[in-house]
C-alpha cells in the first residue's frame, strides 16, 4: 500500500524524522485558516501518487491565505497523469535551500533483505541519478537482524559521501527514518529531497512510504491510510467481501483460482482475444483454494456487476478442491443471483480440469442452465470466451 | 533419488493440530508421507488419530528430532506466529523447513532468513506461501494434490501452486521426479536457481520446467544460471503479460513496478539462455513433450 505525501510526512513526524509542518485538506476554503496559522504564506501540494506532479502545475507557492484558497481552487480536481486531485496538503513553506540529498531504506528482494540508498544528488528521481551518475549513488545492504545502528548510518553517510557539516544530522535522520521502516512494517521509506537548509538544518521535505499489507493484523493503524477515494467501485465491493479481485480494461470477465492460474487465465484470453476483435480480460478475480458456492457467488456478482463484461470464462484447476464441489457452487450461485433478482444475462465458459472433473462436469451438463458453456481445455474455453465477448460487444 | 525429499524423509508438522494442518495431515499420510509427529507446545505428550495411524505430539521441535529423526519440518502455522516456529525449526538444524503458510509480513520473512544465514544455513526453507514438495510415489510435504501425477523423470519448480497442479496435470502420462513449489512472496527460502541446480545433479530428473511470474527479477537470475551451469533441457512458462503496472496479482510479490519485473523481460532472458517458453501452459507441456520424445 502507497501512502499519500501527506500520509508519509505525519508517519516520520510520528517518528521524530525532521520535517515541515502541513496539513491535508479537500475543500479550497480549509487553505485560509492553515494559512495563516503557518504565518500567512504556504506551499499547496497536490496529493497524488504519482512522480512529476511539480511539472503538471500540482505544487504551487501561496504569498497569503487568499491565494491559498486561489491556489487549493486550481489544484484540487486537477488530473495529473491520469491521477484526479482529490485533497491537497497545506505545507509550510520551506526555508532557504542550500543542497538536496536523498535517503532510503527498502525491500532488497534479490538479496533476501533490506537495502539503503543515499546520494548528495538528490532532488530528481534516483533512478534518474543511477543512471547516470551511478558513482553519486551509494547502496548498502542492511542485515534483517542486526538493523542500522549509529555505526551503520554512519557507514552509508561515509559510502555517499555527505558533507562533514551535515554527516552527524543525516546519521541522525537515518535512524529515525530506520524506525519508522521497521515500526511500521514498511517495504520503503524515502526521502527526496532531504534537504539541507539555510539554518544548517537538515528536513525532509517530501517522502515515500509504501506499506506491507501482510502485516496489517498488528498495524490497526493501516485501516485509516487505505485510500477509499480512488479504489474502483467494483474493486472496493470485492475487498469488501475479502476477495482477491483487480480491475482491468477488457470485456472477458475472469474467475479461478490460485494467482498464478489466474494471471495465467489472463494471457491465455488475451492471445485468445487477438483472433476475436482484440477482446481482453476484464479483471484479475482469484477465489482461492475452497471456491464454495458462496464465495463463487460473491465473485460472479461482482463480475457480472461490471458493465463491461460481455462473458465469463470461469477457469478451475481442482488440487485439493474437488471439481464437483466447484460445480455445485457455480450452478448454487447462479440460483442465489437469480433468487436475489441480479441480472444475470451474460455467458459463462466453464473449464474444470484436476480432481474429480469428470463428476463436475457432469454436474453442469445435468443443470443444463442456459448461460453456461462447458468447455474442458484452458486455451479452448478461453478463444471461447473471447469469441462470446466479441459477438455482444 | 529426486529432490530434496524421499521416501526415507521423516516429516513432523509444525501446527498439526490446527485445523489446516489436521486436514493436510491426514492427506499427506495418505499419499504415504512418513508423518512422525507434530509439535505444539500446549499439547504435547498426546497423541492424534488419522484414520487409525496415531502420531504423537512433541512440546518442540528439537525434542520430536530427538525421539522419532525426523529431518523435515512443514510448517501450517498462521501467519502471526510463523516467524517464530521457523525460528524454532532453524534452532533445531531440522535439514528442510516448508513454509506453507501465507500472507506473512515481509518483515518477518526477512528476519527469518536473515537468521538462518546467521546458523549457517543448516536448514534449507522452502516458501513461505508455496504449495511444499512432492516426490511422486515416494513422500508429498505440503497441499499439492499427490494423486494428479505419477513418479517419472520431469523436474518441476514453480512460485505458483494451480499453475504446478495444471503442469503436473498436462504431463500426468510422463511424470515428475520430484514438483517444488517455491511460492510467490517477495522474499522467499529456495529459489528457482536452488531447484535448478539439484535438478541438474540428479540423475532421476532428464527435463527441468520452470513456472515463474511477474514481479522481481528471480527469473532473470534464474536464465543466467541457466547459461552457465544447466545442460539438460529446461522449459519455461511465465505468467502476467497482461498485468497492469503497479498492481498486485494475488501473490505478494507478483507485481510490476515500473518497467521492471514484466513478463516480457523474463520471457526473453530464459530465450536468451536456451530455454524454449511456452505461451500458454498447454503449449509449454507439449514444448517439454516435445523434447523428451525427440
Amino acid at each position: 500500500m502507497d501512502l499519500f505525501e501527506y500520509q508519509a510526512r505525519d508517519l516520520f513526524a510520528k517518528h521524530d524524522v525532521p520535517v515541515l509542518a502541513g496539513e491535508v485538506i479537500d475543500t479550497p476554503e480549509a487553505a485560509r485558516e492553515i494559512t495563516e496559522r503557518l504565518g500567512g504564506k504556504s506551499v499547496v501540494k497536490a496529493q497524488v501518487k504519482v512522480g512529476g506532479r511539480g511539472k503538471a502545475g500540482g505544487v504551487k507557492l501561496a504569498a497569503s491565505a487568499d491565494e491559498a484558497v486561489a491556489r487549493a481552487t486550481d489544484i484540487l480536481g486537477m488530473d495529473i497523469k491520469g491521477h484526479t486531485v482529490h485533497k491537497v496538503m497545506i505545507a509550510e513553506t520551506a526555508p532557504e535551500i542550500v543542497e538536496e540529498y536523498y535517503v532510503s531504506f527498502l525491500l532488497d528482494r534479490a538479496n533476501r533483505t533490506f537495502l539503503s540508498i543515499a546520494s548528495v544528488e538528490g532532488g530528481m528521481e534516483i533512478e534518474e541519478v543511477a543512471a547516470t551518475r551511478p558513482e553519486a549513488v551509494a547502496k548498502i545492504a542492511i542485515d534483517a537482524i542486526d538493523g542500522v545502528d549509529e555505526a551503520k548510518a554512519r557507514e552509508i553517510v561515509e559510502a555517499a559521501r555527505f558533507p562533514a557539516e551535515v554527516a552527524d544530522k543525516v546519521v541522525n535522520v537515518l535512524i529515525k527514518l530506520w524506525d519508522t521502516f521497521i515500526k511500521s512494517d514498511a517495504l520503503l521509506v524515502e526521502v527526496n529531497p532531504l534537504a539541507k537548509v539555510a539554518s544548517g538544518e537538515v528536513i525532509a521535505l517530501d517522502g515515500k512510504v509504501s506499506l506491507d499489507e501482510n502485516a496489517e493484523f498488528r498495524h490497526p493503524e493501516y485501516e485509516e491510510l487505505h485510500d477509499k477515494d480512488a479504489a474502483n467501485p467494483l474493486e472496493a465491493a470485492a475487498k469488501a467481501k475479502g476477495l482477491n479481485y483487480v480491475k482491468l480494461e477488457g470485456e472477458v470477465g475472469i474467475i479461478g483460482n490460485g494467482a498464478g492460474l489466474v494471471m495465467s487465465t489472463l494471457d491465455v484470453v488475451a492471445y485468445a482475444g487477438e483472433n476475436h476483435g482484440n477482446v481482453k480480460p476484464a479483471n484479475f478475480l482469484d477465489i482461492g483454494g475452497g471456491a464454495s458456492a458462496q464465495v463463487m457467488a460473491n465473485g460472479l456478482e461482482i463480475i457480472l456487476g461490471d458493465p463491461d463484461v460481455k462473458s465469463v470464462f470461469v477457469n478451475v484447476f481442482g488440487g485439493i478442491t474437488a471439481c464437483d464441489e466447484v460445480a455445485n457452487g457455480i450452478v448454487q450461485a447462479l440460483k442465489l443471483l437469480e433468487d436475489r433478482g441480479e441480472n444475470v444475462s451474460k455467458p459463462l465458459v466453464v473449464r474444470l480440469d484436476g480432481n474429480n472433473a469428470e463428476l463436475g462436469r457432469q454436474i453442469l451438463t445435468d443443470a443444463n442452465h442456459p448461460l453456461v458453456q462447458r468447455v474442458d481445455t484452458m486455451d479452448g474455453a478461453a478463444d471461447k470466451a473471447a469469441e462470446l465477448a466479441h459477438a455482444a460487444k | 533419488m529426486a529432490i530434496w525429499l524421499n521416501k526415507d524423509s521423516k516429516v513432523i508438522v509444525q501446527g498439526m493440530t490446527g485445523s489446516t494442518g489436521m486436514k493436510h495431515t491426514k492427506l499427506m499420510l495418505g499419499d504415504g508421507t512418513n508423518v512422525v509427529g507434530g509439535v505444539n507446545p500446549r499439547k504435547a505428550g498426546q497423541t492424534v488419530d488419522f484414520d487409525g495411524t496415531e502420531v504423537p505430539v512433541f512440546g518442540t521441535v528439537q525434542e520430536a528430532i530427538e525421539k522419532t529423526g525426523a529431518n523435515v519440518s512443514v510448517i501450517f502455522v498462521p501467519e502471526k506466529f510463523t516467524k517464530d516456529a521457523v525460528v524454532e525449526a532453524i534452532d533445531a538444524e531440522i535439514p528442510l523447513a516448508v513454509v506453507i503458510t501465507e500472507g506473512i509480513a515481509v518483515h518477518d520473512t526477512a528476519a527469518f532468513w536473515a537468521y538462518a544465514g546467521k546458523k549457517g544455513n543448516k536448514t534449507r526453507i522452502i516458501g513461505p506461501n508455496c504449495p511444499g514438495i512432492i516426490t511422486p510415489g515416494q513422500s508429498n510435504v505440503g497441499i499439492i494434490p499427490g494423486d494428479i501425477t505419477k513418479p517419472g523423470r520431469i523436474g518441476l519448480v514453480s512460485k505458483s501452486g494451480t499453475l504446478t497442479y495444471q503442469m503436473m496435470y498436462e504431463l500426468r502420462d510422463i511424470g515428475f521426479s520430484t514438483a517444488v513449489g517455491i511460492g510467490g512472496d517477495p522474499i522467499i527460502g529456495t529459489t528457482h536457481i536452488d531447484a535448478l541446480a539439484a535438478f541438474q545433479n540428479d540423475p532421476d530428473t532428464d527435463l527441468i520446467v520452470m513456472i515463474g511470474e511477474i514481479g522481481g527479477d528471480a527469473e532473470e537470475r534464474a536464465a543466467a544460471f541457466i547459461k552457465e551451469n544447466v545442460t539438460k533441457p529446461v522449459v519455461g512458462y511465465v505468467a502476467g503479460f497482461t498485468a497492469p503496472e503497479g498492481k498486485t496479482m494475488g501473490h505478494a510479490g507478483a507485481i510490476v513496478s515500473g518497467s521492471s519485473g514484466t513478463a516480457q523481460a523474463k520471457k526473453e532472458a530464459l530465450e536468451a539462455a536456451g530455454v524454449k517458453v511456452g505461451k500458454t501452459p498447454t503449449e509449454t507441456a507439449k514444448l517439454a513433450r516435445e523434447i523428451l520424445s525427440a
